[in-house]
């Protein structure tokens, strides 16, 4: 069955490495999926080759990936020291107070990730669109293409700050009447920027910095998979 | 003449039938929708954020509060992204476990749309039934692990602990004599299957039951025939999934079409619909809970006949059992291990999906090797759902509006996330 499946992919692969061709930047089959990487250029017109010419009926889902701390830790599992200190590399690395100043990032950052379903054909197709511009993230709405993408690319708006050309209602969807920022920003901390209470005396409610003091609870630890597997064959000597 | 205009109404975000926390603002003209405007996130709780921070075992029990009608579906998801990543498969006793309790989970669910359904619609008999075998369902969630609504049962390589062998009982107390507990007692003195079989013996006449109710009933039908209507190709369009495109005639059940577990070697059929509206969307999921019962009873037999491994022997994903960790050095660095620092993933992404009770329910997991997610998405249906909202309510009246909300199934824990 898996078999059937993943060849049925590798097709789907050369043909789409046929008709669309140049427009393909890279494409990768993972964990028996199907990942192309597009320019963002190229969007419009590769969903519109998708769906019409190998019949992606349906947009499954489309989300913002935000890449600015990707392959970070917070625990090097590599020295072979005693030291329990958690480095707090997501404290040092933003500085909260200043919000305005744009944190430095070389490459792309922001990554829009669309999930396509062909009902004809049974398979599915993840699509990758990096956006050019770190400081205003910009790339061309799928609403003409599928309809269901209208709130998704609302939801990206909201919580990455990925606008998207052409979209017929790019409004806030997710958070509150007045949100400032953009909460799935790995700049944005998980505590937020501000809470609120109801004041008895001024008879409104209040926005204040937040009081709570972030904590890493369970440090973030990358331990490659051929380390575990090397340090038990060790262990077994 | 005076000058005659549309005027707006709010409907939600408190009122019984918005399902929940919905802002609907509506565009009226008289009776008649112009637009529909939903206003969602009232109940954003940042799941997908959350679960940045923490370890991927950690956030078993977030899924559970996403759909909070339909939780072990949502572990499943969540559970299947996981194991795909890690390469890794539960043992097959288990995946007859995840079967089961996912179809019981798809009736959990399909009794609350129906009770809360045929409520807003006006019968309220429904509800009350619907309810009394929810009650028996949730009994079984609490006999496996402990909780009767957010499990936290599924772990990835397999399921918590096996089925225990007895049910919890009813004791006398000030409104139940004994004569009366002996009878509420008496399917409960077996195992935990024995109790499922029980159930799945008399489910169908229950679903007889609220088809009596309902399926002939005038009022039912002036109210849901012809409403809401989608073509196959809008909800191609829309992204509608489960039962929303179901009604609308296209066959696409992901247990049949992309099969996890092993819902390839059970026999089960997948209803559909024609005209594509709210009644033939309820005629689908009612012939879905009958369906369920099918799978849950095949799943009974081959638990009984086949005991085995719950969960996967390797110690780097799932703890080892807690008398190893008494005696055994190894087993209490592992358990150590895996409960201060748990497990990385490999470097990339996955999506996997499975048919929710509410359509596909789908993780996309995106891992720079850590032990916690780089990102997670989740992919709710109702999310889609909510979004054809203003296209199916378009030229309806206001009372349809309530149909429309009820017949596409909306938990805003999902919606939201």
């Amino acid at each position: 069955m898996s078999i059937t499946a993943s060849t049925a992919l590798q097709i789907l692969q050369t043909e789409l490495e046929t008709s669309l061709a140049t427009a393909i930047q890279n494409s990768t089959l993972a964990f028996k999926e199907l990942t192309i990487e597009i320019l963002p250029a190229d969007l419009l017109r590769v969903a519109k080759t998708l769906r019409d010419k190998h019949s992606f009926e349906i947009l499954i889902d489309l989300c913002g990936v935000d890449y600015l701390t990707y392959g970070k830790s917070e625990w090097d599992s590599d020295v072979s020291s005693f030291s329990r200190g958690v480095r707090r590399d997501s404290d040092r690395l933003f500085d909260f107070d200043s919000s305005s100043a744009p944190v430095e990032y070389d490459g792309k950052r922001y990554a829009v990730v669309i999930h396509l379903l062909s009902i004809k054909n049974n398979h599915r197709l993840r699509l990758k669109v990096f956006c050019e511009d770190n400081d205003m993230p910009t790339i061309d709405s799928l609403d003409s293409i599928w309809n269901s993408a209208n709130w998704f690319e609302r939801e990206a708006f909201d919580l990455y700050g990925i606008l998207f050309s052409n979209h017929p209602d790019l409004r806030r969807i997710l958070t509150d009447y007045g949100f400032v920022g953009h909460p799935f920003r790995k700049d944005f901390p998980l505590e937020g920027q501000v809470e609120m209470h109801y004041d008895q005396q001024s008879e409104r409610i209040i926005y204040e910095p937040v009081s709570i003091e972030p904590r890493v609870a369970v440090p973030r630890v990358i331990r490659p998979s051929e380390k575990i597997e090397a340090d038990v064959s060790e262990a077994n000597d | 003449m005076p000058e005659i205009r549309n005027f707006t109404l709010n409907f939600g975000p408190a009122h019984p039938a918005a399902h929940g926390v919905l802002r609907l603002v509506l565009e009226m003209d008289g009776e008649v929708i112009q637009r529909a405007d939903p206003h969602i996130g009232l109940l954003h709780r940042g799941t997908e954020k959350l679960a940045e921070s923490k370890i991927y075992n950690q956030s078993i029990g977030y899924m559970d509060r996403l759909d909070y009608v339909s939780m072990m579906c949502n572990e499943h998801g969540y559970v299947l992204a996981l194991e795909k990543m890690m390469g890794i498969e539960a043992p097959i006793r288990a995946q007859y476990i995840r079967v089961m309790f996912d179809e019981i989970t798809r009736i959990l669910n399909h009794l609350l749309w129906i009770g809360a359904h045929a409520l807003d619609v006006g019968a309220m008999t429904m509800f009350l039934y619907a309810f009394r075998e929810r009650e028996d369902l949730m009994d079984v969630y609490e006999a496996v692990s402990g909780a009767r609504l957010h499990a936290t049962y599924y772990r990835p390589g397999g399921v918590y602990r096996d089925l225990p062998d007895s049910m919890p009982m009813f004791e006398k107390s000030r409104w139940h004599n004994e004569a009366e507990v002996k009878r509420l007692n008496k399917n409960r003195e077996g195992t935990v299957l024995d109790f499922i079989e029980d159930f799945t013996a008399r489910f169908p006449k229950y679903v007889d039951e609220y088809e009596t109710l309902l399926t002939d009933n005038r009022i039912w039908k002036q109210r849901l025939v012809d409403i809401g209507i989608v073509s196959p190709e809008r909800a191609l369009q829309l992204g509608l999934t489960g039962a929303m495109l179901r009604g609308s005639g296209i066959e696409w059940d992901l247990r049949k079409k992309q099969p996890y577990e092993v819902y390839d070697k059970i026999n089960f059929d997948i209803p559909v619909g024609t005209n594509g509206d709210s009644y033939d969307r309820y005629l689908v999921r009612v012939e879905e809970m009958r369906q369920s019962n099918r799978i849950i009873k095949q799943c009974v037999d081959w638990l009984n006949k086949n005991p085995g491994p719950v969960i996967l022997d390797d110690n780097k994903v799932a703890p080892p059992p807690r008398t190893a960790m008494k005696s055994d050095m190894e087993a209490l660095i592992h358990h150590f291990k895996l409960a201060t620092e748990g497990y990385c993933l490999p470097e990339g992404e996955a999506y996997a999906a499975i048919e929710h009770p509410k359509g596909e329910f789908g993780c996309y997991i995106v891992s720079d090797g850590a032990n916690k997610p780089y990102r997670l998405k989740i992919r709710a249906p109702g999310f889609a759902h909510m979004s054809a909202m203003d296209e199916l309510t378009k030229g309806h009246m206001l009372a349809d509006v309530v149909t429309i909300i009820g017949t596409m199934d909306i938990v805003f824990g999902e919606v939201d996330r």
